[in-house]
């Protein structure tokens, strides 16, 4: 599905508020068909980054292009061909489910006709039928979610931008959000999400890029960042100096991060190493888990908290 | 801060439009009976009540002829004002309703300008409602009441303009109290909108007259409406009626870029 088109590329992207930098320099590429996730805590320059690429944002330095053309010259040619579902609900209070998507396609000068028969299809395709003529104010969250996202569809976008696109929805609503994003992968949408939940990312994205403090500290595909940074297997206990000496000794490699009264062990070694060690301890209650990308983003990102500790 | 550069506006200035006129159609009723109940509620009390006290001519007709075209151009004011304070601050703050345009094709400054001319739009309509009432009370004495509404257009489109410069700076809805009480209410009663304002000494008719944009409106309407012109600081009729044409002309414009450029300075981040 991902070809080899750079679709939006990226070089020294820097923006500055007054004295604060909110994005460093930053360089990246995203490819046609890709799905790239933006990873950070908050503040880390994720949405900054998205409204540049969406021309909401003017660079303050650096150069930015999508499909080819300048942001910050042919902003109008780079918003007809991008769909973007913001962080905050924006739909329009003022009108019912299918008039929001009827009036949003007018600013694409997408003609009436053509207009309704693609809302009615998204909101098929994203179960809002019934809620057609329903006020914003009757939603829930995720259906509000599922709506902005299909607003964002209205003009056939080649990129679809999505700032945050489950938080605060229950677990159901992520769900189908995440069914909705694959489904339209398939349709060969190149997406760009932000998300600070690392279990979207690892299910959704074909590559992550970890952003701090307006840098991008690390890149690539969720599996093989696991591998590199944390391995196959994470043994969580809680703190015993007896177990853990047993385990620096048996396993060289071993490395113990100690989160409060939780200690997570990390090995490069494959799996079942922590098992023989647990024999050891019957007593104890351990648990050994997949690594995940959580464990990179917080050895990667978490070493602010260590700080303040 | 760049150089100055004049806002490139197409036609998709409309669509912002067009979206806040289908709102309007939608709650038409809640739009309509106010804004032709309050003039004939002015018209009633001032009519059958403080009327009845004034016996003489005022400038050269009834008290009720005078008040009438006040009452339009009071409309031009209050549906242009209250729409790009109160109206667009709503849009822009709590529905974020300007941020998803702007996602798409439409560029900030035609978010503006749609505004805007939704505002004299509205200015334009209430003002027609109240004409309608004017008439009704056979107030009207000229053919040129015709033109009222193209008056009413672009007297609003100045309104218009001088609100959106108050909401690009107001940090919140409450700020509003400001200008309406500061500027709005002292207007409504001293721009020769409820007696000439030839009665007022000269240097407050120069006031008025340089400084209050209703003044100007007023003074126009009536000569629409009445077909007849209160005499100011010597001017002759026809200085007059150019005077009050090139000042709605100039301060609109003057106002109109300003509009745009503020709010392109709160909103583009």
């Amino acid at each position: 599905m991902v070809s080899a088109n750079v679709l939006i590329k990226a070089v020294g992207l820097t923006k500055k508020f007054g004295d604060f930098t909110a994005v460093d320099s930053i360089d990246f590429e995203v490819y046609e068909g890709e799905c790239v996730g933006f990873l950070g805590p908050n503040g880390a320059g994720k949405t900054t980054t998205v409204r540049m690429i969406y021309c909401f944002s003017p660079l303050t330095a650096g150069s930015l292009r999508v499909a080819g053309l300048d942001v910050t010259t042919q902003a109008r040619r780079i918003k007809s061909i991008v769909g973007v579902s913001p962080q905050e609900d924006n739909l329009d209070p003022d009108f019912t489910v299918i008039k929001n998507l009827q009036v949003y396609a007018r600013y694409f000068d997408i003609p009436k006709s053509e207009a309704t028969s693609r809302a009615l299809k998204l909101l098929k395709f994203f179960q809002l039928e019934e809620k057609r003529d329903a006020s914003i104010a009757e939603l829930s969250g995720g259906m509000k979610r599922r709506l902005i996202i299909a607003r964002a569809l209205l003009n056939e976008p080649k990129i679809l931008l999505l700032d945050e696109p489950t938080t605060g929805l229950d677990p159901q609503g992520r769900h189908i959000v995440w069914d909705k994003i694959r489904s339209l992968r398939k349709q060969g949408i190149t997406v760009i999400l932000t998300t600070h939940y690392m279990d979207e990312a690892a299910a959704l994205c074909d590559r992550v890029l970890i952003m701090e403090n307006g840098k991008i500290i690390e890149n690539g595909a969720p599996q093989q960042l696991i591998r590199k940074y944390v391995g196959q297997d994470v043994l969580e206990v809680e703190y015993d100096e007896a177990l853990v000496a047993t385990l620096k000794s048996e396993l060289p490699d071993v490395e113990v991060e100690v989160w409060g009264e939780q200690v997570r062990v990390f090995t490069k070694q494959p799996h079942g190493v922590f098992e023989r060690v647990a024999k050891k301890f019957p007593d104890k209650t351990l648990t050994i888990r997949n690594a995940n990308l959580e464990d990179v983003f917080l050895k990667l990102t978490g070493r602010k908290l260590d700080e303040e500790r | 801060m760049s150089r100055f550069k004049l806002p490139v506006l197409t036609s998709r200035v409309w669509k912002v439009w067009r979206r806040n006129f289908d709102v309007f159609l939608k709650t038409w009723h809640v739009n309509f009976l106010p804004s032709l109940l309050e003039p004939i509620l002015y018209l009633a009390a001032f009519g059958l009540g403080l009327g009845v006290l004034i016996t003489g001519s005022v400038d050269g007709g009834s008290y009720l002829q005078f008040i009438g075209p006040g009452l339009v151009a009071i409309a031009v004011m209050y549906g242009a004002f209250f729409e790009c304070t109160y109206a667009s601050f709503v849009r822009m703050y709590f529905q974020k309703t300007f941020d998803a345009i702007v996602a798409t094709p439409v560029s900030v400054e035609e978010v503006i300008a749609g505004e805007l001319l939704w505002g004299a739009t509205r200015a334009a309509i209430n003002a027609s409602i109240v004409l309608v009432v004017v008439a009704g009370f056979g107030l009207v004495s000229s053919m040129w009441v015709l033109l009222v509404p193209a008056l009413a257009f672009f007297g609003g489109l100045l309104f218009a303009a001088l609100a959106m410069c108050f909401t690009a700076i107001a940090p919140d809805i409450d700020f509003f109290n400001f200008p309406t009480f500061l500027f709005i209410t002292p207007m409504f009663l001293l721009s020769g909108t409820f007696f000439p304002l030839g009665l007022l000494p000269t240097p407050l008719q120069v006031v008025a007259f340089g400084a209050l944009p209703l003044t100007h409106i007023v003074n126009l309407s009536r000569t629409l409406i009445l077909g007849r012109t209160e005499q100011l600081l010597g001017f002759s009729t026809e200085l007059m009626l150019a005077l009050n044409v090139l000042w709605i002309v100039v301060v609109t414009l003057v106002f109109f870029l300003l509009a745009i450029m503020l709010m392109k300075k709160r909103l583009i981040k």
